[in-house]
């Protein structure tokens, strides 16, 4: 079973997002994710100043399997990325709610999070892939 | 395996054979001749010979042994259709060569336009599209061309189920439309509902592959024509898995308004290393005028090209003459040599082939990914529970058929099913070729629960052991040159 935090929110397209103390979002994909997807070979950041709209394509991860989309669970403003994937993608398997991180969001709505997944909810959808 | 370059001594060469030298050209700028010589190998005619004879003979192909990769349709190239492709009228004609001379060839060509618009149900067939994603372009350019004859400039929305096949988005989005993906119910039909709540004033059409990526048949087919074409759009249909149907349904009847056809798999002309492939358009009546150019007309007398005087509004060139014109040789003599009987058994044949096989790798144990569904010509197993219980994946499982002398099934595709295998095991094998594979997969079934290491570390027979295609991927090495 892959982990999944108690703290952080989460989307049925398997993104997390974790609120910062100063109101930004963190983003990145989740263990389960990075757990079908196996070795990432490349991640396609977005620019920084980007605005996203909810449920919008925001970075591409890519293994050696598949290539698949990264949405934005909520809409937004890309204020950071983690340029260190850049070189190193297998920050994403290694650590993936950790040093894997993708990109930090403003969120236009700052009670946009109140509409996704808790951890518990975001078991279900996992398990209910698995059956 | 050594390389040329490794074997390469200097001074040492194989002239004899060569043409008398010609004297350098005099009329060449100075400043665009080069000063050293190219650095080629040096090495002799028999080290030549060896070393690609040694090549070709770690290479797997069709005509080594069986090449179940789902969706590529690798059947058996007949060597006749090539014995007459290769003839030298044909091959030495010059594509600027007045119509006068090779009314041979045209005929052939126009023959072969309306053989393909024929088992597709289509009015007018362009053979120019060089594969099957040019084909896909051309489509997607005359339905928008199409639709801004009309005045409707809004139409750009190209609607894709996730069940396609896996180039469609990316040639829409080249086409000049916007993807958008449709989901597949559990049964493996397009979501109807879904469907309905994305048409609109912006849809330009949809395309589908039918059957699909799943291996199934798309049984609401004639439900999404009405609703497409009564939103103002139209259809699309890819031909990737056209061998499942040839002979017995037409697209053109499903309601298609734009058809391509992947030469290359049904019409069993050589790929699978890099190509040339063939991806002839055919459409409907409405849409003929758009149909990339040149074609081959008839007068009733004598063969000429269709070129974009005679058709202003074609959506143009797509290559500098008419495309792969061997490939579709080939391909005309392939049909010509079944007939419409031959072509029915084709699809009768690669479907049953299928059914087979899902059948006895069910009965081993392997969980087919839709087991209440009749498969196409292809079908999907999952390995979920065998990842599962004994940390066994389709990679695995596709490694280790290379020690049986198999090509690996299709992996990791469609994306929807998890550690899939999508096998197509094409018309052109026989039982016993079908039962070996059967039985390699059930040894291999018995090693994953007690041997699963020996899966792991496969393949262990083939001139290179299992590679790292991750760091290939993270760290590619894509040009060798000497040191």
């Amino acid at each position: 079973m892959s982990e999944i935090p108690e703290d952080l929110r989460y989307a049925e397209s398997h993104e997390w997002l974790r609120e910062e103390a100063d109101g930004s979002l963190t983003l990145g994909i989740t263990d389960h994710a990075q757990e079908q997807l196996g070795d990432l070979v490349f991640v396609e950041l977005p620019e920084v100043g980007g605005d996203y709209a909810a449920g919008a394509e925001c970075a591409v991860v890519e293994s050696v399997k598949a290539a698949s989309d990264v949405y934005c669970p909520v809409a937004g403003r890309v204020v950071a990325v983690n340029e260190a994937l850049e070189d190193a993608p297998e920050l994403v398997n290694q650590s993936p709610y950790g040093q894997g991180w993708i990109l930090r969001l403003a969120p236009s709505d700052p009670t946009a999070l109140d509409g996704l997944l808790d951890a518990a909810g975001y078991t279900r959808v996992v398990a209910a892939e698995d059956t | 395996m050594a390389t040329l370059f490794d074997l390469s001594v200097p001074g040492r060469r194989a002239g004899a054979q060569l043409p008398p030298a010609a004297p350098p050209p005099d009329d060449l700028p100075g400043e665009l001749l080069r000063r050293d010589p190219p650095a080629l190998p040096e090495v002799s005619e028999l080290e030549v010979v060896r070393h690609y004879t040694r090549l070709s003979q770690r290479n797997h192909g069709v005509d080594t042994g069986f090449y179940p990769l789902g969706s590529c349709t690798m059947k058996y190239n007949p060597r006749g259709a090539n014995a007459l492709a290769m003839l030298p009228e044909f091959l030495e004609r010059h594509p600027l060569a007045p119509e006068g001379h090779g009314q041979g060839l045209l005929a052939c060509l126009h023959d072969l336009q309306e053989i393909l618009a024929a088992v597709t149900g289509m009015a007018a067939v362009s053979l120019t599209p060089a594969a099957g994603a040019q084909g896909e372009f051309a489509g997607v350019r005359m339905i928008r061309a199409y639709h801004e004859a009309r005045g409707d400039h809004q139409r750009d929305e190209m609607l894709i189920p996730d069940s396609a096949h896996g180039t469609n988005p990316a040639s829409a989005v080249m086409g000049g439309c916007r993807a958008r993906e449709i989901p597949t119910g559990p049964d493996g039909d397009l979501d109807l509902e879904a469907l309905d709540a994305a048409l609109g004033p912006r849809t330009a059409g949809i395309m589908l592959t039918n059957p699909s990526t799943l291996g199934l048949f798309e049984r609401n087919i004639q439900a999404i024509a009405r609703r497409v074409h009564a939103a103002g759009g139209l259809l699309y249909y890819d031909g990737a898995n056209l061998n499942a149907i040839l002979g017995r349904v037409r697209p053109g009847d499903m309601g298609f308004d734009v058809v391509h056809l992947n030469l290359h798999k049904t019409f069993a002309t050589p790929h699978g290393g890099g190509g040339p492939g063939a991806g002839p358009v055919g459409v409907s009546a409405r849409l003929e005028p758009f149909l990339p150019i040149p074609r081959v007309g008839h007068d009733g007398h004598d063969y000429h090209w269709i070129e974009s005087a005679d058709r202003p509004q074609s959506i143009g060139r797509l290559s500098a003459f008419a495309g792969n014109l061997g490939v579709a040789l080939r391909a005309y003599v392939y049909a010509r040599m079944l007939g419409d009987p031959g072509l029915a058994r084709v699809s009768g044949h690669a479907v049953l082939n299928a059914a087979y096989l899902m059948q006895r790798l069910r009965a081993l144990g392997y969980e087919a990914a839709y087991p209440d569904r009749r498969p196409g010509h292809e079908f999907i197993i999952t390995l979920k529970r065998e990842a599962h219980a004994w940390g066994v994946r389709a990679l695995d499982v596709a490694k280790r058929l290379l020690d049986f002398g198999i090509h690996a099934p299709t992996t990791y595709f469609p994306l929807q099913v998890p550690e899939c295998l999508l096998i197509e095991p094409t018309e052109t094998e026989s039982k016993a070729e079908l039962d070996r594979f059967v039985e390699a997969m059930a040894r291999i079934r018995e090693e994953a629960e007690h041997d699963p290491e020996r899966l792991r570390g496969a393949p262990w027979t083939t001139p290179l052991r299992r590679l790292d295609d991750v760091r290939a991927a993270r760290e590619p090495d894509l040009a060798w040159r000497p040191e």
